[in-house]
């Protein structure tokens, strides 16, 4: 029953606004020899594109595909261990 | 009393005397005693001392009525100084019943059946006191049971319902004394 | 089952105990804030499992509860007047969300001036909503149809909010016999709790977001109106089953009182509905006239079909009303009219706006006003206003 009603509930998906990636200018480049695991990127990405690896040597991944290149990783990091770069 | 129709009642006292609770047991009682009734409360600006009223009505059936009391067949006084203060006969149906907390026979317009009972003297007498006032209520509604024909036992296990322990207890003392010592003269 | 004395408030919070609500929130608000103190009191005499949100507002409270009950939970609130003023926000939220919830009305003038007295202005601003609203007459029925609504509104065929609402002190304040069943029957009564969605840890969902397709929206509304539509049936399934497990009915949607026979027509919502039915008993009695009363117990939905029914072939109805809508008359009035014309009944309807802002009205004042009207109808063939405003006998 409940499928036939009419409500105002959606579904979070990825990508629902298509690969906002294509929309940088700026691009962050992540260096893994000066983080500090500290996490504070992947709290303030307002994207969540920022995935953590606990266990792995490249402590993030960025996803490029919807990353819009705002630069709020870059800023947030204690330890410039994203840096920001024009996009190729 | 066969209550076909609905007898209507007003209680007057000072804010802190509890007038609600003594409707409330009142209700209470006829439940017991196979009666339907209704307490209302009357809300203003109440403050400890003032004149307050509340009301109650008893009936064999159902009550359906809400509109308010104007003219009760039964009024109740708590302190019988508030008829400096207000007019506790007003709407006293002719031929009505006055029920006052006081030691002697007051002087009452004819036409009334007048009550009354020492509430004072039965509550300092077991001791029920607070805050230097003596507590009257539950004297009162033992002796508004003997004028309204409900039994006294009905009285005394709703008092004890509603107060737990010693209070209770000697609520329900000061009720059946009140119910056997209240004096009514036409 | 066992005849208790209680408050209108009381029986509301002996219904929510009963009915196993597991989240409550409130913002205190005379007439209605025994209701949830009583509830505090059985939850921390452990009478009660539930968790008590205190919050700053009603706006709040309504927020919290509706966060709970999205959560899966039976949730309930409670307030008057001003407070459900300052809800309003959030009761279009509840209901437009489809998410099932009770709440208490205990209807309260509106000021200014402040006045702590029983009006129905404050239920009948919150018409539109999309919540249920039913009236009741006593204390018994508070706490029967508190229980109920929890099942209606928790009905796949509903999955709407509802309001119970109670005339402020001549019910929320007077005690009075009322009959409390045991838990056994109220859980004989009320399944579990259903709900079209509920929002869990893992379950991402968004509500509320812009549709990228307004009709989307229109379509919402319109599945609001439908469900209202389908919970008449519901009201009356739920109203027989009480019956057959608690032994006691107040009617579906509408109770008629003394109308098998009756030409003329008092129609009400409230506690002042017992007394109308003195004043029918007083006008057949004592004047011999053929008056009967239509009680509208659901307000929303509202029950045209019972009034076109009634009205069809009568003589002439009254509709008291204890708000207004300036410049049209009493919403019961204006339903009632709305009912009649989308029928074609052309039976004369007046509309009396009484009793507001707590004015005292009597069974004897009401039997006058259809006296008055009666003679009106009989001599004219139809009323001379048709909103009249009424102050008492005094």
């Amino acid at each position: 029953m409940s499928d036939e009603l009419v409500l105002p509930l959606a579904k979070p998906i990825i990508g629902v606004s298509g690969r906002t990636g294509t929309w940088r200018l700026q691009k962050p480049t992540y260096d893994s020899s000066k983080c500090i695991k500290c996490r504070l990127c992947w709290l303030y990405c307002p994207d969540s594109v920022i995935d953590l690896n606990e266990d792995a040597a490249s402590f993030i991944t960025i996803n490029y595909d919807y990353c819009k290149g705002c630069g709020i990783c870059s800023s947030v990091c204690p330890t410039k261990a994203i840096t920001m770069s024009p996009e190729g | 009393m066969v209550y076909d129709e609905v007898v209507e009642i007003r209680f007057h006292g000072r804010g802190g005397q509890g007038v609600v609770t003594a409707a409330n047991v009142l209700v209470d009682a006829l439940l017991k005693a196979g009666l339907y009734g209704q307490a209302i409360p009357f809300f203003g600006a109440e403050r400890r001392g003032a004149p307050v009223v509340a009301y109650a009505r008893v009936s064999k059936k159902p009550i359906r009525t809400r509109s308010s009391i104007k003219s009760p067949s039964v009024v109740v006084v708590l302190d019988s100084k508030l008829s400096e203060l207000v007019n506790v006969l007003e709407g006293l149906k002719p031929g009505g019943v006055i029920l006052i907390n006081s030691p002697e026979k007051l002087d009452i317009k004819k036409g009334f059946k007048t009550c009354y009972v020492d509430a004072v003297k039965i509550a300092l007498r077991h001791n029920l006191m607070l805050s230097g006032w003596a507590l009257v209520n539950m004297p009162i509604v033992g002796a508004l049971a003997r004028i309204l024909e409900v039994p006294i036992e009905a009285v005394e296990n709703s008092i004890r319902e509603r107060m737990e322990g010693k209070i209770g207890e000697l609520n329900a003392i000061a009720a059946r004394e009140a119910y056997n010592e209240v004096v009514c003269v036409e | 089952m066992a005849l208790k004395t209680l408050t209108g408030n009381y029986a509301i919070a002996t219904a929510v105990k009963l009915a196993r609500v597991k989240v409550i929130s409130a913002y205190p608000i005379t007439p209605q804030t025994t209701i949830v103190e009583k509830l505090s009191e059985m939850i921390e005499l452990g009478e009660l499992e539930a968790d008590m949100i205190r919050v700053e507002s009603e706006h709040s409270a309504l927020a919290a509860v509706y966060g709970a009950a999205s959560g899966g939970v039976r949730s309930f609130t409670a307030t008057s007047s001003h407070g459900l003023l300052y809800m309003h926000e959030m009761l279009w939220w509840v209901a437009g969300a489809r998410i099932p919830i009770v709440m208490a009305v205990v209807s309260r003038t509106i000021g200014p001036p402040w006045n702590i007295w029983t009006d129905h202005s404050d239920v009948m601003d919150h018409r539109d909503t999309g919540w249920l609203i039913t009236f009741v007459e006593n204390n018994q029925e508070a706490l029967d149809e508190t229980i109920k609504l929890f099942r209606i509104t928790e009905d796949k065929r509903v999955y709407l909010p509802g309001i119970v609402a109670l005339d402020a002190f001549i019910l929320s304040h007077t005690t009075e016999p009322v009959d409390v069943p045991d838990q056994s029957l109220v859980d004989a009564f009320l399944p579990p709790r259903e709900q079209p969605y509920v929002f869990r840890a893992g379950n991402p969902l968004v509500l509320g977001n812009i549709p990228r397709d307004l009709k989307w929206n229109m379509r919402m509304r319109e599945d609001v109106h439908k469900a209202m539509e389908r919970a008449k049936k519901v009201i009356e399934e739920a109203d027989h089953l009480w019956e057959k497990i608690v032994g006691r009915r107040h009617g579906g949607l509408t109770e008629c009182y003394r109308c098998e026979d009756a030409k003329h027509f008092m129609i009400g919502v409230g506690a002042w509905v017992g007394d109308m039915k003195e004043a029918v008993d007083y006008l057949r009695d004592r004047f011999g006239l053929r008056v009967g009363l239509i009680k509208v117990r659901y307000f929303r939905p509202f029950p045209s079909e019972d009034i076109i029914k009634w009205l069809n072939n009568a003589a002439s109805a009254v509709v008291f009303d204890r708000s207004i809508s300036p410049s049209v008359g009493g919403p019961v009035f204006i339903e009632v009219l709305a009912s009649l014309a989308s029928a074609g009944v052309r039976t004369p309807v007046r509309g009396v706006i009484a009793g507001l802002a707590g004015v005292d009205v009597t069974h004897e004042d009401l039997a006058n006003v259809m006296l008055t009207s009666i003679s009106e109808v009989e001599e004219l063939g139809a009323f001379k206003q048709n909103v009249l405003w009424f102050y008492g006998g005094e």
